[in-house]
């Protein structure tokens, strides 16, 4: 690593652009884009390779069980009478969760002028469409009969039937597929400067030839970036509303039920805090080591870890705070089943999945309050991950506590998932990371343009940026 | 045969070719363009250019969605073939609404990244300034201002003066493959 670039005498901008710089040590254009190209060039370090190869063992795991499950049926998983939706839909809800942070970050903070998001945005979009690739592949399972899955679509079957547009399931199908086309829309659109930088400094015809395809001839053209960034912000103006729906509309799943514990109008703001939670758990999880092993400290600060955690914080706190409203309404509403319920969710027989997801989500987050453990890495690193651990209880507890105990004492179980359901689960892990790594492996994993922007030197208006200011003292 | 295409002028950072930018707007050139590796705020302004027209294939995109939806979901649940759920309508905005939703800002979302793409005239194959080998450097930390040949004021010595005048450094003519 090439010692910090700082020049001589920095000239001091005016009082009112005086910030401190996002990119530290103030590095150059140059020095930017030949860091975050140069990982994607050359050798593959030896610790790709050790965390590749056995996120490709798991996916091929996972496309063993997909296959006994295709070629036996459901019964190879653990869902059983009355606990009908198990592990299939807690890891669809988990899944798709943890992509929402990814368009949080690049499509919400881009409206709020949150300029910090650039240095994380391209690896959390990343993220997001590797996470729904793997939610999608749950209900498309779960059907059973997965040949059949193309009924879901608005194309009329054997009889001429059309899909029922009043069940909220449909809805789930528009939303997701909307949302993983149009995450990958964004994410593609962000790409195109960035591989342009990939092809021009590209040394083999290989190289070349693939990143100039899909560059689409981008020059950097000032009359094209007037578009690009028009239509930059307009895909982020219609991310925030889609992110939105797309969670309100997975709760609406349990929602629009008539069941004790789902039947809730908080579901769908309680479902989008808690996803943004958990994805900016995954966020963490995945940037800390990358940005150590990449060397990427000057881009992905210690300011942008203490403000992810504090997002963390903020969107955990706003989960407890569901978790308790559920209580009180359970109690102020008066319905016995509603009391039952959630007696049942905390002292009942899954008290196990209660517990650490109070924990979890709620009380270990609050140690973000303190500065000291926001800016200790190996604390955030746990942290991030206790708090998927918590989440994916979370959607335990709604979904097998919601369903165990049915209205009829006779109607009651004890829900286990089989082996398939567990290996199927770490297999998703398997493709997660299988793609992940591909994506750091041959894209640019920062939004080069983007950084590239706010640095200094970038302002026109700024010293750095090559700006001449007439001293107003010295004029009057 | 090689014939001109236009003339480049490197600058070496975003104060210079904006002013440059300037200078070259009131000359009154049309055919000319800025090169940047970032978009350089304020330089729209410097250029003269006018408001971007993507946000209207976005609204277009937008409103052929939302009207998609409802009259899909109207034509095959209260049209085509009824069935009656539960003793529901047969057709209601309300549960209409959510898909419908979602394909206003998928068609929007299509609307804008092909509308960009339709008004940049991109994907485009060949390119006479991404043959020149000092011109890659814009995705790299440099900065162009590039003036095309075809432009009815572009004159050969008198544009290279311009530029030369405008802080450039280095000045260039970029011909065209056939």
């Amino acid at each position: 690593m090439s010692a910090p670039a700082i020049p001589a005498n920095i000239p001091q901008p005016p009082a009112e652009l005086q910030r401190q710089p996002l990119v530290a040590n103030y590095r150059s254009f140059g020095w930017i884009s030949d860091r975050v190209c140069g990982l994607a060039e050359g050798k593959a370090p030896f610790w790709w390779w050790v965390m590749f190869v056995p996120s490709v063992l798991l996916l091929g795991m996972l496309l063993f069980c997909l296959s006994y499950q295709i070629s036996t049926g459901v019964g190879v998983w653990g869902n059983m009478h009355p606990v009908m939706w198990g592990w299939d839909i807690i890891n669809f809800v988990w899944w798709i969760g943890i992509g929402h942070a990814g368009t949080l970050i690049s499509a919400i903070l881009f409206l709020f002028r949150q300029r910090w998001r650039t240095a994380v945005n391209r690896a959390a979009e990343a993220m997001t469409i590797f996470a729904v690739m793997c939610a999608g592949i749950y209900p498309a399972m779960h059907v059973g009969r997965v040949w059949y899955d193309w009924w879901l679509f608005p194309i009329p079957n054997a009889n001429s039937i059309w899909p029922q547009f009043r069940s909220p399931l449909m809805w789930d199908v528009f939303a997701v597929s909307t949302y993983f086309t149009v995450s990958v829309l964004f994410w593609y659109m962000g790409l195109i400067p960035d591989l342009a930088v990939m092809r021009d400094r590209a040394t083999t015809k290989l190289r070349q030839f693939l990143y100039g395809l899909f560059s689409l001839g981008w020059t950097g053209s000032n009359r094209h970036w007037s578009n690009y960034e028009k239509a930059y912000l307009l895909l982020a103006g219609l991310s925030t509303p889609l992110v939105l729906s797309v969670h309100s509309i997975v709760s609406l799943d349990f929602s629009v039920s008539q069941l004790p514990g789902w039947h809730t109008t908080i579901f769908p703001p309680y479902f989008v805090a808690g996803a943004i939670f958990s994805g900016f758990g995954m966020v963490l999880t995945l940037l800390i080591p990358l940005r150590s092993m990449f060397k990427l400290q000057d881009i992905i600060t210690m300011r942008h870890i203490d403000i992810m955690c504090k997002v963390t914080l903020a969107t955990g706190s706003i989960v407890g705070y569901a978790y308790a409203m559920e209580f009180f309404i359970a109690w102020y509403s008066g319905s016995p089943n509603e009391r039952f319920h959630f007696m049942n969710r905390a002292l009942g027989p899954y008290m196990w999945g209660w517990i650490p997801m109070i924990s979890c989500n709620v009380i270990l987050p609050q140690l973000f309050w303190i500065k000291w453990f926001r800016q200790n890495l190996v604390a955030v690193f746990i942290m991030s991950i206790i708090v998927n651990v918590g989440m994916w209880f979370e959607r335990f507890v709604i979904i097998v506590i919601g369903l165990h105990r049915d209205f009829i004492p006779s109607n009651w179980g004890y829900y286990r998932p089989s082996i398939i359901d567990i290996c199927t689960y770490i297999g998703t892990f398997g493709l997660f990371f299988t793609c992940f790594l591909l994506f750091i492996r041959f894209l640019p994993m920062i939004a080069i343009s983007e950084v590239k922007g706010v640095t200094p030197q970038s302002d026109p208006h700024h010293p750095m940026g090559g700006a001449k200011h007439v001293e107003k003292e010295e004029e009057a | 045969m090689a014939r001109p295409y236009g003339i480049i002028a490197e600058f070496t950072n975003a104060a210079s070719v904006m002013h440059a930018a300037e200078t070259v707007r009131d000359a009154g050139f049309r055919k000319w363009d800025v090169f940047t590796p970032f978009p350089v705020h304020g330089m729209d302004r410097a250029m003269g250019l006018k408001n971007s027209k993507v946000g209207w294939f976005t609204f277009l995109g937008g409103v052929a969605g939302y009207t998609t939806g409802m009259l899909m979901i109207w034509w095959m649940n209260a049209y085509d073939y009824r069935i009656v759920v539960g003793g529901k309508p047969m057709f209601s905005p309300y549960s209409a609404f959510p898909p419908s939703y979602e394909l206003t800002i998928l068609f929007g979302a299509f609307g804008s990244l092909f509308g960009m793409l339709f008004l940049n005239r991109l994907p485009r194959l060949h390119h006479p300034l991404l043959k020149n080998k000092r011109f890659a450097l814009v995705t790299h930390d440099r900065f162009f201002v590039v003036i095309e040949c075809n432009d009815p004021k572009y004159s050969e010595v008198e544009t290279r003066k311009l530029l030369e005048n405008a802080g450039s450094k280095h000045i260039e003519l970029v011909e065209d493959e056939d």
